[in-house]
């Protein structure tokens, strides 16, 4: 009896040794899910999502705080693979739409030089100091938009950004092969026996 | 249809037996090169107007380096390379540029490229080209190398990949064996068969500079059986320059067996040499490399006589066209004078395709220009391109798999693509699709998998450039948020540096002397002396004299040296404290701190 006291003692305590070394060892800083979650996200930092970036809402997501559905430019595709990684069901989009992917365009003629735009930009985009023209490099906008709401002038619209033979997909095909029709009952010959078994899975 | 463990025979120019493999799959289709074989190449008439885009190869566009309004002689650059898979482009006449802007290209998207137009002159006068380069086996491996690069070669076959760069496979693979392709597996189109049987041996000297550049050990040709003329004519170029001198390495000329695809680069290597190009590898990672017989000619052009690529041979072919035949035609002369030469349309018109009738890409109008890429096209008749109708339900017959040249799962990449799962369909090595069309050829419910396999391709290549994007614009943002937040750390530093620069005598004393302890001592100090004040004072009045006199001599050094401290701490000690209870109201403002310290 006594021997399988100490024998259970002796292994908690060397387990427990072992739990807390391994701990303080192998200690992560920072969430992991979180970064991967990040990485899927398309860092427009638009904070559409209501979170004040990507990293803030890829946090949320990471700890079940937030819908993986709230990110408008990732779209579909990044809700998928949110919860692809998550082992979450996907979600509906709801209102959500996907845009067309639009850049930042500077009208030269009415920009003031204020800069509010430029601190607005989370990616550094925009270029300018106070009372010059600012210009927004196009490569480096992410189309978040976040710069329209600052400027007190209106001078910045989004274009979108024009299909190249570069950036060029082929199109999903557009006719779908035909399947056995589910949503529409077979049509039964005029005076078919008709079992009930059938017309309840015709009903369903 | 199954890949048997099967080789065949080939009589080579020796006379000897050469064993020959087969790759997995493959079809046979009706070859319809009759149509276009029969007569010579016809030189183009040169055009009023010559449209050359700015990117014909794979790799970075090439730079605009001439200006609207410029000369240009015919050879000239007028498109610089941008980066090392690149190449240069030339004007193909002489004449003025008359504009530099996006215009139509052969493209299956129908979209719109930057390209140089030039109006010619008619003269078609040559720019100074570079020395021809005769004696090659005496010239440096990368000057050869570098030539070809400036001649503008990309490979001929289809791809455009530039040459240059492939026969530059680096120093740590060593390549054994050139194969220069000249199966041309596709139907209808017939300019390599051309190419072979009219300039035979421009392509032999051109195999020999290669063999040259890449030190390779020998060269084999593949030209299928259905190419009786050419496979002799080359026969023939190889003899005829072997007995003039002899080249560095054996070249072949084999004959392989009709079935498409036997002109895929991988399917040409399995045939030849029973090698297979590892998954997402490229052939000199087995030694090997691989060219077409429209580069091999482009060459020989560039190095023996220093022209520049600027002209190729194209079939103008299909039933739709009045009269089938092949062209010499400069690059970026527009597809509509091709067809006019050939006495245009007839009957009806039921599909234009750049490329071959399985590979290429259909285009809704001939207004088009010739690129060094393009080798066809091909005017189909309702007749020869019938509607399949609309696709039906995979009935998962597997026939599919069965004729696939690249040993791939068409129906699992089918599903997935379907399903839009780009990484499933990635696993069932999708980029290993060569997109030959086997697969939806047979299906029997003719579905378009092709179209689904180019979907996922160009899908995922998008998906790729979106990662690349999003990753850069997280590196961009965090840069930023460094930034700002350096800036907010500057900022207190010279906050706290102004306001050290104001009140520096209560800093230096802080640091000097422990203003607690001091504190401290100051007060016992003074309670001491108090207390030594009411001795003396009660002494004075109450107690004897001599008691007084005793406490006084018995420390008088003491209490001198008391005193002097005690003025001391306390002159030292008072603007320490006063800086103590003042903090606070110094961190609100920079400028109390100053009115304090002077009253």
């Amino acid at each position: 009896m006594l021997i399988a006291i100490a024998a259970i003692a002796v292994l908690a305590a060397a387990f427990g040794l072992l739990l807390g070394y391994s701990a303080i060892r192998f200690h992560i800083e920072g969430d992991p899910i979180a970064d991967q979650v990040d990485a899927l996200l398309p860092q427009s930092q638009c904070g559409q999502c209501g979170y004040p970036g990507c990293r803030p809402y890829a946090e949320a997501v990471a700890s079940g705080e937030a819908e993986i559905s709230l990110c408008s430019p990732g779209g579909e595709a990044a809700m998928l693979s949110m919860a692809d990684l998550l082992g979450r069901e996907p979600v509906a989009l709801g209102e959500l739409v996907e845009k067309v992917k639009c850049v930042a365009v500077i009208d030269e003629q009415i920009c003031i030089g204020c800069t509010k735009c430029l601190q607005a930009c989370p990616v550094d985009a925009i270029v300018g100091a106070a009372k010059q023209l600012h210009g927004a490099i196009a490569r480096e906008c992410t189309g978040c938009g976040l710069c329209q709401d600052p400027c007190p002038v209106n001078c910045i619209r989004m274009e979108p950004i024009p299909e190249s033979i570069g950036t060029w997909k082929w199109p999903y095909p557009a006719n779908q092969p035909m399947h056995a029709p589910t949503d529409q009952p077979v049509k039964q010959p005029p005076g078919a026996n008709t079992s009930p078994e059938i017309e309840h899975r015709e009903a369903a | 249809m199954f890949s048997l463990p099967m080789t065949l025979h080939s009589s080579t120019r020796a006379g000897r037996k050469r064993k020959l493999w087969r790759f997995h799959g493959g079809i046979h289709l009706p070859e319809e090169k009759h149509l276009s074989n029969r007569e010579s190449v016809q030189d183009a008439p040169l055009p009023s107007q010559l449209v050359i885009p700015l990117q014909q190869h794979i790799g970075a566009p090439a730079r605009a380096c001439v200006a609207v309004g410029d000369p240009v002689l015919k050879g000239q650059v007028i498109g610089e390379p941008q980066g090392y898979i690149s190449a240069p482009v030339h004007a193909s006449s002489s004449g003025v540029v008359s504009a530099i802007e996006p215009r139509s290209l052969p493209h299956p998207s129908g979209l719109r490229g930057p390209c140089v137009v030039i109006d010619t002159d008619g003269a078609d006068a040559w720019a100074a080209l570079p020395e021809p380069i005769v004696e090659f086996e005496q010239v440096d491996v990368a000057t050869l190398r570098e030539r070809i690069r400036a001649s503008g070669i990309v490979g001929m076959g289809g791809a455009s990949f530039p040459s240059s760069v492939k026969l530059n496979p680096g120093t740590d693979q060593s390549i054994a064996t050139l194969i220069i392709n000249g199966a041309e597996c596709e139907p209808y189109i017939t300019c390599d068969d051309l190419l072979m049987r009219e300039y035979a041996a421009d392509i032999v000297d051109g195999i020999r500079i290669m063999l040259h550049v890449l030190g390779a050990k020998r060269c084999l040709v593949g030209i299928e059986d259905n190419k009786p003329e050419a496979l002799l004519a080359m026969r023939q170029a190889v003899v005829l320059r072997a007995r003039e001198k002899a080249p560095s390495a054996p070249i072949d000329v084999v004959r392989i067996p009709t079935l498409y695809p036997s002109g895929g680069e991988k399917q040409l290597i399995k045939i030849l040499t029973g090698k297979e190009v590892p998954s997402h590898g490229i052939p000199a990672q087995i030694g090997i490399v691989c060219q077409n017989v429209g580069t091999a000619n482009a060459v020989a052009d560039a190095v023996l006589r220093g022209r520049p690529l600027i002209e190729r041979l194209v079939t103008v072919t299909g039933r739709a066209v009045a009269q089938p035949r092949n062209y010499r035609v400069r690059v970026g002369a527009p597809a509509t004078g091709l067809v006019e030469r050939s006495g245009g349309y007839r009957g009806e018109l039921a599909k234009l395709v750049i490329g071959g009738p399985m590979m290429g890409f259909r285009v809704n109008s001939d207004a088009v220009p010739i690129t060094k890429a393009v080798n066809c096209i091909l005017g189909l008749t309702p007749e020869e391109s019938p509607d399949p109708g609309e696709p039906l339900a995979c009935i998962r017959c597997g026939r599919c798999a069965e004729v696939c040249p690249a040993n791939l799962l068409p129906q699992q990449l089918y599903w997935n693509a379907r399903a839009k799962d780009i990484d499933k369909v990635q696993d069932y090595n999708l980029f290993d699709c060569i997109e030959c069309g086997c697969c939806a050829h047979v299906c029997p419910s003719h579905i378009p998998l092709v179209q689904y396999y180019r979907y996922a391709k160009t899908e995922s290549w998008a998906r790729e450039r979106e990662k690349r994007a999003s990753e850069h614009a997280r590196e961009r943002h965090a840069a930023r948020e460094a930034r700002l937040e350096r800036m907010e750390r500057e900022r207190k530093a010279n906050l706290r540096k102004k306001k050290e620069a104001i009140a520096p005598k209560g800093d230096a004393d802080a640091g000097a002397v422990d203003p607690k302890k001091s504190a401290i001592e100051a007060a016992r100090k003074r309670a001491a002396a108090k207390k030594a004040a009411a001795v003396k004072v009660a002494g004075s009045d109450v107690a004897p004299a001599s008691f007084a006199v005793a406490a006084s001599a018995a420390e008088p050094a003491a209490d001198q040296a008391d005193g002097k401290a005690r003025v001391q701490l306390v002159e030292s000690t008072s603007p320490t404290r006063r800086s103590r209870t003042d903090a606070p109201a110094k961190r609100v403002s920079v400028r109390e701190p100053v009115s304090e310290d002077q009253d």
